[in-house]
């Protein structure tokens, strides 16, 4: 329904980083999962020496259809939250059907042949929870939070879902209506979110990460139920989803109702995915938006590397950090140095998430201040960048980064709800959970060389692409999303 | 004894070995010698501690001429305090890996500390804390460049619709109340602010016996007792209790569009609603989940997004404050379809208030939100959330523990009065940001 779980993501990705406003999420789970790689990266090193509070490691299971099952345990409250990932999200689009991962997300809460629509949310509801979903770049989740005793209910119903879906054209020809809206309210008419629109699909040329989640408004125009159809039974099966479970469980109990409700259903063959690998970019892109507003924004993405092999690879790791040194908190360098000291920008942000499935991007944005151009703002981050290339950071500024991550990892645990969305984008883009961990523990090893080393090597012209809000006169507050009822 | 009821005992005997007997934490409660009240509960579970500090400190004690004052001293708090600047108090906060922000709305204006509880970290993140709520210093230098950042902000916020519609429905709906104002200010009134203006501020709405502090985590009472009198021990102390004005009724049934050239219509249709405390709260809590707030089985939703694809979010809300907050209906939808959307509110609001929800709606939202309870409270954050409402607004210790009865006890017959108390369908106001061309018309001519 609901790519409003992205809204979720992104109001808790802004509250964590103050300054990150104008880098908007390439897909609401990205946002979060930087958070996570970032911060998660830290040392369980110290974490396990200190001990006493040390957390369950998760139990995987694996059914006979392939569905994967990964169950943490979380005794702190009697409630759970359950997850189904399914590895389908806007990058196994095409051109001309651009969105239908996020449709169909749409069309999963509008019935099925056992309950018609709408029958799905009343029984959550009337069971005392709450459900959503969300669908980003590399995957489609929907998910359930209840009192733990619910948890079957939850499963019967996503079961139930992933083979029985009804997908009537009634229902479609509604539901594509509010799809465009969805596209209206957090795109069309968000001066930041269309320069990120655009940035994307400036620097990719063949990647699909170049159309956004939502789809381009033209095939939304012109998307048959038969499209949303067409998804549905290339990539819903068994065997391309993982249930994550998290919460007042018995890891064994929820594989046997994993058993009972997802075992008989039957996996079907997938497509082959093709990597559709993005060719090097060959010189700086450059692109403009106009759009109502006061003030010009810039967005600069920087082509970077991903993590593929979690033990081996380190320049992932070291790119994390720099984002750290640059962003990390009110002491990091850009915010410190061109909002305070110079006072050169209103705010600044940098952003790069190291576990994808696709290409990665090293995001740095800023909006200048009154009077200041965003060419010199542009100069000024880009003398920022330079900085760290030539002269590299201090030991103070990676063991500051660092002890932010080894909180990080602490806090994060107040949430089930993250610590599931943590293991599932994980998994579901090819990094097993239990290199959690290893992630972390690579994190706290990364040296001031090799910062250094990855400025200098990733953030160049050839691998740029500026995008830049041009402010349009408007001749002549954050939406709220359904379910608002305030308590307290 | 059949080994079925055996199983039950056998179940039975882990549960109460394994659970704590309590469905909610204890709340414990005290003031310190300054005359802080304090809300503390106690959990051992991560190693980590929230630590909130709010005062009656938020935008209702703003004037028009001044206003921003209030968010602009919150903001100042940190950048610079006994003895440390801004880069030193970010520095040190980010050093221990705490995480300090400020917390602002219309009633409270403060601060907020997560931090590991190790005992280094700890002392040092408290630290900064306690300077930065006894001894802000306010430099010049940094309240120029803030005021410049939060007039630049304003003035970018000027241009997007969901701003424009929140100013001028709070200005619509509150006349010459302080809710009226926005909490950050407007560029003119900002630009006004002096060092004395954010000085004198502090003064008078900073004191000890005013600020509420509410603590969950990793830390014993004693601990507690220690680190929340050394929060606001050097405060002063007002002696007598911030005066927030009352809220009157305006009652213009009025419909304002404004023109914009976003593609949607922004829409938001209300009138001032309860305070913090009022008796009917349960009641319109109950009923509004049923009218706009439980989402997809709420009935605006069903109205405007299920049955006619009119919108991504539509909702209904009470906000209680300390006076009379604001009721609000909201959607966003196509420009062409914003007449067609507001007459399905209209009508559904109109409809929920002459026949009050059917008996089966009432006990599927109880079910939900008696159900969905232990949601509520599963995390420190929810908590503290909790715990900050409570000793701010002064609700009973017991809230939660009687939060379920009071949702069990709410029947059709109170939702229809409580609703027809306090929201009359033929008074609430609306703004329509985005209007199309008749709509203006129609908004001009009655002007």
């Amino acid at each position: 329904m609901r790519a409003q779980a992205g809204k979720i993501f992104k109001i808790l990705a802004g509250k964590r980083r103050r300054d990150h406003r104008s880098v908007p999420s390439k897909s609401t789970m990205r946002t979060q999962f930087n958070q996570l790689a970032l911060r998660c990266a830290a040392f369980c090193a110290l974490w396990i020496c200190t001990g006493a509070n040390a957390a369950v490691e998760p139990q995987a299971y694996k059914l006979a259809n392939g569905m994967r099952v990964i169950v943490k345990e979380d005794h702190r409250a009697p409630t759970v939250v359950s997850m189904v990932w399914y590895k389908a999200g806007s990058m196994d689009e095409h051109n001309g059907t651009t969105g239908v991962a996020h449709v169909l997300e749409h069309m999963m809460f509008k019935g099925t042949q056992a309950f018609p629509a709408g029958e799905f949310s009343r029984i959550v509801a009337a069971a005392g929870g709450s459900e959503n979903a969300f669908t980003a770049n590399d995957a489609t989740a929907y998910h359930e939070q209840l009192h733990k005793s619910q948890l079957p209910l939850a499963l019967r119903l996503e079961a139930d879902r992933m083979v029985g879906l009804a997908l009537s054209e009634e229902e479609f020809k509604k539901e594509i209506q509010v799809v465009m809206e969805e596209r209206r309210l957090r795109t069309d008419d968000q001066p930041r979110a269309l320069l990120y629109e655009q940035l994307m699909a400036t620097a990719f040329t063949a990647h699909p990460y170049r159309a956004p989640v939502i789809g381009w408004m033209n095939d939304l125009v012109n998307m048959k139920w038969t499209d949303a159809r067409q998804w549905y039974d290339t990539w819903y099966t068994p065997n391309n989803a993982l249930l994550v479970v998290v919460g007042d469980v018995e890891p064994r109990a929820v594989f046997e109702l994993a058993e009972q409700y997802f075992g008989k259903l039957q996996p079907r063959p997938l497509p082959e995915r093709k990597p559709q690998a993005e060719p090097d970019q060959r010189g700086v892109r450059r692109v403009t938006v106009n759009a109502p507003a006061e003030l010009p924004s810039l967005l600069m993405g920087y082509r970077a590397p991903i993590l593929q092999d979690v033990a081996k690879d380190w320049e992932p790791y070291a790119l994390e950090v720099l984002t750290g040194v640059l962003n990390g908190s009110d002491a990091a360098r850009l915010t410190r140095t061109l909002v305070r000291e110079q006072k050169i920008a209103i705010s600044v942000g940098a952003n790069y998430e190291s576990t994808q499935r696709g290409p990665g991007m090293f995001l740095v944005s800023g909006v200048p201040n009154t009077g200041v151009s965003v060419d010199v703002l542009e100069q000024a981050l880009r003398r920022e960048l330079q900085r760290v290339a030539a002269d590299g950071v201090s030991e103070d500024e990676l063991k500051r980064v660092k002890s932010q991550v080894v909180a990080a990892k602490v806090f994060q645990r107040d949430s089930i709800y993250f610590q599931a969305t943590q293991i599932g984008s994980l998994e579901i883009s090819g990094y097993p959970y239990q290199a959690i961990d290893l992630m972390t523990l690579k994190l706290g090893q990364v040296t001031a060389t090799q910062v250094q080393e990855v400025a200098r090597k990733y953030l160049r012209d050839d691998a740029l692409t500026v995008a830049t809000l041009a402010p349009q006169p408007i001749a002549g507050g954050a939406p709220r999303s359904t379910g608002v009822n305030r308590e307290p | 004894m059949s080994p079925r009821i055996a199983l039950l005992f056998v179940l039975l005997g882990a549960c109460l070995m394994a659970a704590p007997a309590r469905a909610t934490p204890p709340i414990e409660h005290w003031q310190t010698a300054a005359g802080t009240r304090v809300y503390f509960i106690e959990t051992h579970d991560l190693p980590m501690l929230d630590v909130s500090v709010d005062f009656p400190a938020g935008s209702v004690f703003d004037t028009a001429e001044m206003s921003g004052l209030a968010a602009l001293t919150q903001r100042l708090l940190r950048l610079g305090a006994a003895g440390l600047t801004e880069d030193e108090i970010a520095r040190r906060v980010a050093d221990t890996g705490a995480q300090l922000n400020g917390r602002f709305d219309s009633d409270r204006g403060g601060m907020a500390l997560r931090t590991l509880t190790s005992a280094d970290e700890l002392k040092q993140a408290l630290d900064v804390l306690g300077r930065v709520l006894q001894a802000p210093v306010f430099p010049e230098a940094v309240l120029a460049r803030e005021k410049a950042r939060v007039i630049a902000t304003l003035r970018d916020q000027d241009t997007k619709p969901e701003a424009i519609l929140n100013k001028a429905f709070s200005a619509l709906i509150y006349g010459r109340h302080p809710y009226a104002l926005r909490a950050a200010g407007e560029p003119d009134s900002v630009a006004r602010l002096t060092r004395d203006d954010v000085l004198a501020f502090y003064r008078s709405h900073y004191a000890a016996d005013q600020a509420v502090i509410s603590i969950i985590g990793d830390v014993s009472r004693a601990q507690a007792q220690a680190l929340a009198a050394a929060l606001t021990a050097s405060l002063p102390r007002a002696g007598r209790a911030a005066v927030f004005p009352e809220v009157e009724d305006i009652k213009r049934a009025e419909t304002r569009a404004i023109a914009h050239p976003a593609l949607q219509s922004h829409v938001l249709v209300g009138a001032p609603g309860i305070r913090r405390g009022d008796p009917d709260y349960f009641p319109l809590y109950v009923g509004n989940y049923i009218l706009g707030g439980g989402g997809f089985v709420s009935r605006i939703v069903d109205e405007v997004r299920s049955k006619r694809g009119l919108a991504y979010s539509a909702y209904s809300y009470f906000e209680p404050l300390k006076v009379r907050g604001p009721f609000v209906i909201g959607l966003q939808t196509r420009r062409d379809q914003a007449a067609a959307a507001l007459e399905v509110v209209r009508s559904t609001v109109r409809e929920f208030l002459a026949q009050g929800p059917t008996e089966q709606e009432l006990t599927a939202a109880k079910q939900n939100i008696v159900g969905g309870f232990p949601l509520r409270i599963d995390s420190n954050r929810k908590l503290l959330d909790y715990l900050r409402v409570i000793g701010f607004y002064e609700l009973p210790l017991t809230y939660l523990d009687d939060f379920s009865a009071n949702v069990e006890k709410v029947t059709v017959a109170d939702i229809r009065r409580a609703f027809a108390q306090h929201v009359d369908a033929a008074h609430l106001e609306t703004v329509v940001v985005g209007a199309d061309e008749a709509m203006l018309r129609a908004s001009a001519k009655s002007e």
